[in-house]
């Protein structure tokens, strides 16, 4: 426990709150699925069966995202910080801000008119969506190197390569880390509307619960994301604090 | 350099190196021609903005020339590849440049790395190197940057240089980020294994003094990357060859020349010397014997811990470690201002002399002034 007792107050705290938080709510959530007055509609939607399946689909929708996001946006910041297509990292900033000021909701309708339904289109607009804060953060984390230690890099004979591998990427995983924690959490919540174009996800208790008139299955469903979002939040802080190259203060 | 020895150095060649950076109208470095002998320290020092560090980072091409050649042991260094050129050229820079998330260790093995030098072998030149720059391999070696010290860090740096036994080391201002005394002991390293391995070294510096104690040759640079003087320090303070050169080595260049001795030139008393857990009253008879009021006190490796009035030492029965910071220790190579300097914070109107670390004796305000005023007479 060496690496938490380092950790700074807030990765401390939530590191170890987050999981009472988290725990507490599931138990109340399945007392009260135990002991509630469920007419047959609302029991069938909430069999634990049901309600597992759907957690594995969005959990899923989340990994292929996040897997897609960080394979596209770290290595577009690389580039971005470097040679000359650094020049282009303003407008592709833009593009990205704008990517992500867009309603969530909106992208995925629009894509799902052009492009038809299903999970590969919610992967896509969730994606689109997510892309931004691991892109300005691997920038930020690269631009944030010491010039001089990468100079001095330079100056002992390391090729570019063995300066980005070895020095700039080392030095700036807890700032990429942090980017990806953020995008994470936006799409374990965004993902919820993964089911309104029939790519499952737990989002499907919120909508057959607004569409059915079930408020407890909709609550449901929202108390379910919640949960599984700040689920996703402890485990990234917990990757952080874990990898963070030892010597970085 | 007096000693007898091979130079493991590589001879240094600038012709008419010109650096323009883009978009500026005057060269950064205009047409500067300049020869460094194999083997020799030579220190360039010059006002801000004159093109110290430009001219030194073109040497491992850092920075590409506009013009002109630059060559190592008589080849071109634009022939060869420059991450290989590099890892042939000892890099030191302000403040150390330490990797702050690899070990002291893992610092040091980087050049060693880049050409795949064995695990061990390594391992063992890192330690060998932490020992030469005064740090205990054992303490050290797996420490973090941010757990050491500024003079550490800069040790560390120095080390690092040195790793894969480069015939040229370059260094920028390596000194200019740690306080007065720890830059002199580093000063002293440096010359220590300077006249040990023989290096060419080009050193930046912004400190006159600096460039004089540590040069062979001083390289004074105008705006422009231009000549002012190339000489020897002797020379420079002895005939400045104009009033630039002047003014940049100051006024006071009598008190300057005080950096051009050295303290082994000089004689060397000999005081009583004890060591840790001999008994009190037998040093202090033996003190009292020798008609002196203190005692220097070594430690098992002859490494001097503290020079200690006879009433401080009978507060105890025998003789101990004072764990204190020495400040009043030079080396024999110091120069005598420097150990003037050490002398004025001393109370015994002296400074301990080591050589290699160990103790050797003392040298005493006295015999410094006997030496100035003989000097003087003898120039008058
Ligand atoms: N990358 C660069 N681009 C443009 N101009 C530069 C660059 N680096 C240095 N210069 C200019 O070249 C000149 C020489 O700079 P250099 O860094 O060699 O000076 P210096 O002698 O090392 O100064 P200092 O003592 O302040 O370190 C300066 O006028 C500086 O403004
Ligand atoms: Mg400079």
């Amino acid at each position: 426990m060496g690496r938490l007792a380092a950790a700074d107050r807030e990765d401390r705290l939530l590191l170890i709150g987050l999981p009472i938080l988290i725990g507490v709510v599931l138990i109340g959530w399945i007392i009260w699925r135990a002991v509630a007055d469920l007419d047959d509609i609302e029991a069938r939607l909430l069999t634990p069966a049901s309600v597992l399946e759907l957690t594995w689909q969005h959990l899923v929708i989340v990994a292929v995202c996040t897997v897609i996001v960080v394979g596209t946006a770290v290595p577009m910041g690389i580039l971005l910080t470097r040679g000359p297509t650094r020049k282009l990292s303003p407008p592709i900033m833009g593009l990205a801000n704008a990517g992500q000021a867009a309603p969530v909701i909106g992208v995925i309708v629009l894509l799902a008119l052009l492009l038809g339904f299903g999970f590969w289109v919610a992967v896509l607009s969730l994606t689109i969506y997510a892309f931004l804060p691991v892109l300005a953060n691997t920038i930020t984390g690269l631009k944030g190197v010491d010039r001089s230690l990468v100079e001095a890099a330079r100056g002992m004979g390391m090729s570019d390569m063995q300066v980005l591998f070895r020095i700039e990427l080392p030095m700036a995983v807890p700032v990429i880390l942090t980017g990806v924690r953020t995008a994470l959490v936006l799409l374990a919540g965004a993902g919820a509307f993964a089911a309104f174009i029939d790519a499952g996800g737990l989002g499907e208790l919120i909508q057959t619960g607004i569409v059915m008139f079930r408020y407890s299955v909709l609550v449901s469903g929202a108390i379910l994301v919640a949960l599984l979002a700040l689920a996703v939040e402890w485990v990234g802080r917990l990757v952080e604090v874990y990898t963070k190259p030892k010597g970085l203060s | 350099m007096t000693e007898n020895h091979t130079d493991t150095g590589a001879q240094i060649e600038l012709i008419d190196v010109v650096k323009r950076y883009p978009g500026q109208e005057n060269a950064a470095v205009d047409d500067l021609s300049l020869t460094v002998p194999a083997g020799e320290t030579v220190m360039f020092v010059g006002p801000s903005g004159c093109g110290k560090t430009t001219s030194l980072k073109m040497i491992n091409r850092l920075i590409e020339p506009t013009s002109g050649q630059i060559l190592i042991d008589g080849e071109d260094v634009t022939t060869k590849d420059a991450t290989e050129l590099r890892r042939s050229i000892g890099y030191v820079i302000q403040g150390g440049g330490l990797m702050p998330h690899m070990t002291v260790a893992e610092n040091i093995g980087l050049v060693p790395g880049l050409l795949k030098w064995e695990k061990r072998r390594t391992r063992d030149r890192a330690d060998e190197l932490l020992d030469m720059v005064g740090l205990d391999p054992s303490t050290y070696r797996d420490r973090y940057p941010r757990e050491l010290s500024g003079g550490q860090q800069q040790r560390v740096g120095v080390a690092r240089g040195l790793a894969a036994d480069p015939p040229v080391i370059l260094m920028d201002e390596p000194f200019g980020a740690v306080d007065p005394i720890t830059r002199q002991r580093l000063q002293d390293e440096l010359m220590n294994i300077q006249a040990e391995l023989h290096k060419t070294i080009v050193c930046v510096t912004h400190d006159i003094d600096e460039a004089i104690k540590l040069g062979d040759r001083i390289l004074i640079l105008k705006q422009g990357g231009r000549i002012a003087q190339y000489d020897t320090p002797e020379q420079i303070l002895s005939a400045p060859s104009d009033d630039f050169a002047a003014d940049f080595v100051g006024s006071g260049s009598k008190l300057k020349q005080l950096s051009l001795l050295r303290v082994r030139d000089l004689e060397l008393v000999r005081p009583v010397t004890c060591r840790v857990g001999e008994d009190v009253d037998e040093v202090v008879a033996r003190a009292e014997e020798a008609g002196e009021q203190s005692v220097i006190i070594l430690d098992e490796r002859d490494r001097p811990l503290e020079w200690v009035f006879l009433r401080t030492l009978r507060r105890h029965s025998t003789v101990t470690d004072p764990e204190r910071e020495l400040h009043t220790v030079v080396d024999h190579r110091s120069t005598l201002a420097d150990a003037l300097d050490s002398m004025l914070v001393s109370s015994h109107g002296g400074a301990m002399v080591t050589e290699g670390g160990r103790y050797i004796g003392v040298i005493s305000y006295d015999t410094v002034t006997e030496h100035i005023r003989s000097a003087q007479n003898g120039e008058s």
